[in-house]
């Protein structure tokens, strides 16, 4: 029987493990070296925040795996042979393989500076970064500060964790606006004010120089790059983005760029070795989409395609339309199709933008400037329904078509005020002013 | 939620992990409400005992409320789950464990030694906790205060005041305010003031709560009980009308068009209590399968056991000549038997293949409940079925059932199983309409294309351990019968994936291996089904 070894039990090596297990009887492992059965990375900050049990954050109950017949080994991945496919541990077993398939994800961001690796500096991506922060912030009495580098999803969201036990932090965000890489202004600019309002000091346009140490190894304070100002803290977090963890296969001769290449069906250069989810790295990138995607769904499809590819049925990745969601503190967020911010933004892209006057709700619909070809939207505080905004993508409705029929695509619960008007009306008066 | 700057730049938050100064003002307030109440039950005689009950309730209620806005109103309108897993109260903590060895003493006490609350028996004055509510009974019906009524007033308080607590809890989100009000209403109104007024208007009346219906209501159609109705004129028989016509009419009507959620989260009194005082408890039930293994069984067959039971009783006070009254022994169990064919057979027709393998034990459990039906007719004597006793069968459902089930463990475990696990385990109105609910009912929960990030928030804090997420990370639309459309779980999801919604019956369950987003033709490959 063909055995298929994942390394791997995030959420695209266990979609690929339960997809395989129900189109085949193939022998399937799973490899970890974090824990021991598959949790919700998403929800690390909710068992910090104290929202969620860890137990709560495992979608299959431990039963499931033997119930499957899905192999799990708990072991870190030193090598990997091609040659002989064959695994080797750093606690010294091996383990054959007849398809490998890494899933390895991420590991945050470090950019070589100084005190990066003290005591007390952590990431927020893995199990033991949680256990880390707990150890080293479990109230505001052993933790009086937080410094926090990076404005991305990750940061925005280490913040909250460390709001909700009240230990007062100073947010380190490189560009003039957060995350204003993705977002457009008017977006960018409320999601400041909504950060500075639960009292986490917000520094833009600052850059972090250096870590500095106490006498015992642990972080005792901060240097900010431009002012030289000095912030005196116990816990740093590194929330610069992420980059593939695949520092293990350096020495083998699957090829590597930033992630693991892969092509169109996820396999690498060498015969029966793929790559799925965050680590891997396309040769092109798929439409708008970046080469390496380290999103929870694109880890998922990729796991529910190469399923297909693995038992015999050979299938391209083909991502649909480009949707994500994100939630900033209090403040959700989705988008659907394209919305530029303001790097990168292609010269046909016009926007519209609403925003609600309570400053917590807004949208941007991103569209052809000759066209109007609808090319995308970003909503804030309104929930819309995805399958709406893909049909619309796909039909390449008009701006006007999707403000006009802004109802159908929403997905608040019921009794929610509604802004449908609003933005209609909002939507005329602009017209009107640049014709 | 205003997000207007905020011009205080202190970096410290406000508000601490813990509870501030106010706060330990209002709990004080509150446990003096308490207090007072301890000592009515010491038998402390209370010079004038309308004052006291004044101060014992005011103080809880306020207590209640000064805390809640200390809590809720200082803080951005969101999700207020912070830290709900490290306090004792409401993670089995010692607090918890306290707290429910307290409520189960309280409903043991309640249910089988009144006395010791101060009843008065053979036409004695009350005295004690009891009598402490004697005021306000008269005031309200001119009698003095029971158990019961004692009971129910603590209820309503502790609806009203957690009531508050909750909509302050969830002011960003007017689904859960306009429910919780919803719930206030009915049970300020309908369950305590109304039965007392009616009691006012003509005390022959049975106390009656209109909105508890049988077979929740397991009394309703008790010998003293209908003959209570019928000896009350025309608006006696009105009620017991609306009685019968709240089950098999209103009930199916609305639960078609709303699902179970128009009663178990907007009336129900049950519901009530559950989602305003238990709600700090919902996230302790069980989302194992086994729980959902054992819940399957034992709704069912509580409410097996509450058809017979009623059936049985009904039966036993009923004639045999046609000529004395219409409804005779032979035409009761005939209509009961046809309406369980009748349903059965519905079901068979239109449901046989969502059943799947479900159709078996439907079958084989009508068969044995016809059986028993016909059995008990023809061996039946004046008062003994199967050869006992049906007043000892029915009896035995208000002990087991009707008292230890929903008051004692559905209560007073509440800091244990989590608030529903009567509504989950036992309701056997539940039960009926969760049946209804998922076979004939235009409700689903409604889950967001691929957006599902497989948090588990959802399942987290489902009162009644549904595994919502096991749905949403497939793509699956929500259709479980034992969902109450709280709507919680739409509310604590941080991606907005799930919505309650009332639409047609077509393509509701939607079961998918590939979701939206994946564009390679998998979706139709492996999908269809």
């Amino acid at each position: 029987m063909e055995h298929i070894v994942i390394i791997g039990n995030g959420i695209s090596g266990v979609t690929l493990a339960r997809h395989l297990r129900k189109l085949s009887d193939k022998k399937i492992t799973i490899v970890s070296a974090e824990t021991d059965y598959f949790f919700s990375r998403t929800a690390l900050m909710y068992i910090y925040m104290g929202h969620m049990s860890f137990e709560n954050t495992q979608p299959y109950e431990n039963w499931f795996w033997k119930k499957n017949n899905i192999n799990l080994k708990k072991g870190y991945v030193n090598t990997v042979d091609t040659n002989t496919k064959t695994l080797h541990f750093k606690e010294g077993d091996t383990l054959a393989y007849d398809k490998l398939v890494i899933a390895t994800g991420s590991k945050p961001n470090k950019f070589g500076w100084p005190g990066q690796d003290l005591k007390g500096v952590m990431g927020m991506y893995h199990k033991q970064d949680l256990e880390n922060l707990e150890k080293h912030a479990p109230n505001k009495e052993v933790c009086k500060h937080a410094v926090i580098v990076g404005g991305g999803l990750i940061g925005i969201e280490l913040a909250e964790m460390l709001n909700s036990r009240s230990i007062p932090v100073t947010f380190l965000v490189r560009e003039s606006s957060f995350w204003n890489g993705v977002l457009p202004q008017g977006e960018s600019q409320m999601i400041n004010r909504h950060i500075k309002n639960h009292h986490i000091d917000l520094r833009l346009s600052t850059n972090l120089r250096e870590i500095k140490s106490d006498n015992n190894g642990n972080v005792k304070s901060v240097i900010l790059e431009e002012t030289g100002e000095e912030i005196e803290c116990n816990v740093v977090g590194l929330t610069a983005g992420v980059t593939p963890n695949i520092d293990f296969l350096k020495n083998s001769e699957i090829e590597l760029g930033r992630g693991v290449k892969v092509n169109r069906y996820l396999e690498t250069n060498i015969p029966d070795v793929y790559a799925i989810g965050d680590c891997a790295e396309q040769h092109e990138a798929i439409g708008n989409r970046r080469p390496i995607e380290a999103v929870w769904y694109t880890g998922r499809m990729m796991g529910e395609t190469l399923a297909q590819t693995i038992c015999g049925n050979k299938t391209a990745y083909n991502p649909g339309h480009w949707f994500n969601s994100a939630k900033f503190l209090d403040i959700e967020y989705q988008t659907y199709g394209w919305v530029f911010g303001e790097r990168g933004r292609p010269e046909y892209e016009q926007h519209f933008h609403w925003k609600h006057e309570d400053d917590t709700k807004c949208i941007t619909v991103a569209y052809h400037k000759n066209t109007n070809e609808f090319l995308g939207i970003n909503t804030f505080g309104i929930r819309m329904r995805h399958e709406v905004f893909d049909r619309w993508l796909t039909e390449k409705r008009d701006v006007d078509y999707v403000i006009h029929h802004l109802a159908e695509a929403n997905f608040d619960p019921e009794f929610y005020s509604r802004f449908e008007n609003n933005i209609l009306k909002t939507y005329k008066n602009t017209l009107q002013t640049i014709s | 939620m205003s997000n207007k700057l905020n011009h205080s730049m202190s970096l410290a938050k406000p508000d601490a992990l813990g509870i501030n100064n106010k706060q330990k003002v209002a709990v004080a307030i509150g446990v003096i409400g308490l207090f007072i109440l301890t000592l009515a039950l010491l038998n402390t005689n209370f010079p004038n005992q309308g004052v006291f009950l004044t101060l014992a309730l005011s103080a809880i209620i306020g207590g209640t409320i000064w805390f809640s806005r200390e809590a809720y109103l200082s803080k951005h309108e969101g999700i207020k789950n912070d830290g709900v897993w490290f306090k004792s109260i409401s993670s089995r903590g010692i607090l918890g464990w306290i707290l429910g060895v307290v409520l189960t003493t309280f409903y043991i006490v309640l249910y089988f030694f009144p006395k010791y609350l101060g009843l008065g028996t053979d036409g004695e004055a009350n005295t004690g906790l009891i009598a402490l509510f004697d005021p306000l009974s008269q005031l309200l019906s001119g009698r003095n205060a029971s158990q019961w009524f004692v009971y129910g007033t603590l209820y309503t308080v502790a609806i009203l005041a957690f009531g508050y607590k909750f909509i302050l809890k969830y002011r960003h989100n007017r689904y859960q305010q306009l429910r919780t009000v919803s719930v206030m209403f009915f049970q300020l109104g309908f369950a305590f003031l109304i039965p007392e007024f009616m009691y006012v208007m003509n005390n022959d009346l049975p106390y009656y709560d209109l909105k508890s219906i049988w077979p929740l209501n397991y009394y309703i159609f008790d010998e003293w009980s209908v003959k209570g109705f019928l000896s009350s004129g025309n608006i006696g028989l009105a009620l017991l009308i609306f009685g019968i016509l709240s089950i098999f009419v209103f009930t199916p009507i609305l639960t078609y068009k709303y699902g179970k959620r128009w009663y178990c989260s907007w009336v129900c009194g049950c519901g009530g209590l559950a989602e305003t005082a238990g709600d700090s408890f919902r996230q302790l039930s069980s989302k194992k399968m086994y729980a959902w293994k054992i819940e399957r069984w034992l709704i069912h067959v509580v409410l097996v056991f509450s058809v017979i039971m009623t059936t049985a009783v009904v039966y036993t006070y009923l004639g045999y000549d046609k000529n004395e009254f219409w409804l005779t022994r032979g035409v009761f169990i005939s209509l009961v038997i046809g309406l369980l064919t009748l349903i059965f057979t519905v079901i068979m027709i239109f449901k046989r293949q969502e059943l799947a393998k479900d159709a078996k034990y439907g079958a084989i459990s009508f068969f044995i409940a016809i059986a028993l039906l016909l059995v008990m007719h023809f061996t039946g004597t004046t008062d003994h079925l199967f050869y006992i006793k049906a007043g000892a069968l029915r009896a035995a459902y208000g002990i087991y059932i009707g008292s230890i089930f929903s008051g004692v463990i559905g209560t007073g475990f509440y800091p244990i199983l989590g608030s529903r696990a009567w509504c989950r385990f036992g309701c056997p109105m539940a039960a009926i309409l969760g049946f209804q609910q998922r076979l004939f009912s235009k409700f689903r929960i409604t889950t967001n294309g691929g957006q599902c990030i497989s948090c588990g928030n959802c399942s987290t804090y489902c009162e009644m351990g549904i595994d919502v997420r096991a749905y949403a990370q497939k793509g699956e639309n929500i259709v479980r019968s034992s969902c109450v459309g709280c709507g919680i779980c739409s509310a604590v999801c941080p991606r907005g994936v799930l919505k309650l919604e009332n639409d047609s019956m077509k393509g509701r369950i939607n079961s998918k291996d590939v979701l939206l987003g994946n564009d390679v033709n998998l979706m139709e490959l492996v999908n269809q089904k």
